[in-house]
């Protein structure tokens, strides 16, 4: 049930934002992560962004979860 | 596609794996090590990987109470459906919690009845719903970990800024640390290590674990989903239980910062308290839930429509989801699991959810049943004689 998805923000206004998951877009709330900005990768949970993706480490991984 | 050398690096991890845990099997004079997944989706990813048929007999894994769908109870389902009856109210759920049998049918039931329930992806749906129409009573039926609770609290928090009064929760949250500490105070509880709860983590960090270590012996890993992360967590485990002293490290770094997700707790905080919790087929544990503080009531539906039955009907008969969500048997040993219970007849909430124990070991066809009570008694005569 805490299913969280990797999504690519790809806009923000105020505490709502759109995000991106390899192709599908949906809203998200940013309520959470006050400072995400355009380009995170946020894992969403239940149409809320919960975490940023720290993409520092592995980025081959990171685009192959997101690109699915 | 499979990544050159991928091949190699999972064989290279799997016979880690049996090294390691043979060692400590040695050590231990048991059949094998215990290694319980809290979450539900960890117990979905080690099945549907293949990653759980892949591991030697000197590793078993037992699944634990993190799915919040299975420790509802049978009465907070039934208030649930009462929720769902008063005139002019609508209650929204995940879809999750729609087919779980209360003493009365399940919510699923209540609708085929006449009772408007409706499914929702968030619970921002729940407050679109009540936006647009005024007139009617819309209820949030607030299931879930700490991992879902902060973003009904951030919707309640737009209710309260937008002035919008028709929308309130049923809280029957439940936080993951306190039912630990209920499997550990058990002292015959056969846990040699815990996989722990990615998306919990997310938002909770590492500290409120570190007692499982200090306070228990037992080291934890918090690991991610995907089958590269299992694989990776599980020798990071195997290599914590051979250490002196226990300890809780985290593989899903990707996700999980030490110190969790600051906005979320500080929303958890501002909107609720810790309460006891009943657990289905566990019972009550201190603190082990969240309660709305008085200044919020209203938005807590418990208060907003006075009367709610108190009465808590037994479990099914038969059913050992109890045990099975404590780690101390396998699906497999109940006498109703395959039989009397099955997901489309399901007597108990494991059966019931799809990321329940018993769903995952009925769907992969997971027959292994907790000999390994039997092997340790036979040991224990051995050493005796």
């Amino acid at each position: 049930m805490c299913l969280a998805i990797p999504g690519r923000i790809i806009e923000r206004t105020g505490t709502m934002g759109r995000a991106d998951f390899g192709g599908l877009v949906r809203a998200v709330a940013l309520d959470l992560l006050p400072d995400a900005e355009v380009g995170d990768v946020v894992l969403i949970h239940a149409g809320f962004a919960i975490q940023t993706v720290d993409l520092s480490m592995e980025p081959e991984i990171a685009e192959r979860l997101i690109a699915r | 596609m499979i990544p050159a050398g991928a091949i190699e690096s999972v064989r290279a991890t799997l016979d880690e794996i049996v090294r390691r845990s043979a060692e400590i099997c040695r050590r231990t004079g048991r059949d094998a090590v215990q290694i319980m997944e809290v979450c539900g989706t960890h117990t979905m990813s080690f099945a549907a990987s293949g990653l759980r048929g892949m591991l030697p007999d000197t590793v078993r894994l037992l699944s634990g109470p993190g799915c919040p769908v299975c420790v509802t109870t049978p009465g907070d389902v039934d208030r649930a459906v009462w929720f769902a009856r008063q005139p002019g109210v609508t209650l929204v759920t995940f879809g999750d919690m729609m087919k779980v049998p209360g003493s009365a049918g399940s919510l699923s039931d209540a609708r085929a009845l006449g009772a408007d329930v409706r499914m929702a992806y968030s619970p921002a749906d729940a407050l679109e719903l009540a936006r647009g129409d005024p007139q009617r009573e819309f209820i949030f039926l607030g299931v879930g970990f700490e991992t879902t609770a902060p973003l009904v609290a951030a919707t309640v928090r737009a209710a309260a800024r937008e002035g919008i009064r028709n929308f309130s929760v049923f809280p029957l949250f439940k936080l993951v640390p306190p039912a630990l500490r209920a499997i550990l105070a058990r002292r015959d509880h056969h846990i040699d290590g815990f996989i722990l709860p990615g998306h919990v983590s997310a938002i909770i960090g590492l500290d409120p674990y570190r007692f499982v270590a200090d306070e228990f012996g037992v080291p934890g890993i918090i690991a991610g989903f995907e089958p590269f992360d299992l694989l990776e967590a599980l020798p990071m485990l195997l290599r914590l239980c051979r250490q002196e002293k226990a300890a809780i490290d985290i593989q899903y770094t990707r996700g999980v910062p030490a110190g969790g997700n600051p906005a979320a707790l500080r929303i958890l905080k501002e909107f609720f308290l810790p309460a006891e919790a009943v657990w289905r087929a566990v019972g009550a544990i201190p603190d082990s839930g969240l309660a709305f503080r008085p200044e919020y009531d209203a938005f807590n539906a418990v208060r907003k429509f006075p009367g709610m039955p108190a009465h808590d009907p037994p479990e099914p008969k038969g059913c050992l989801c109890g045990a099975i969500l404590m780690g101390r048997i396998l699906p497999a040993d109940c006498p109703l699991f395959g039989a009397a219970c099955t997901p489309e007849t399901a007597v108990g909430p494991c059966m019931v959810s799809s990321e329940g124990a018993c769903a995952a070991a009925y769907k992969y066809g997971l027959t292994e049943t907790s000999r390994w009570k039997k092997s340790r008694r036979r040991q224990e005569v051995a050493v005796r004689s």
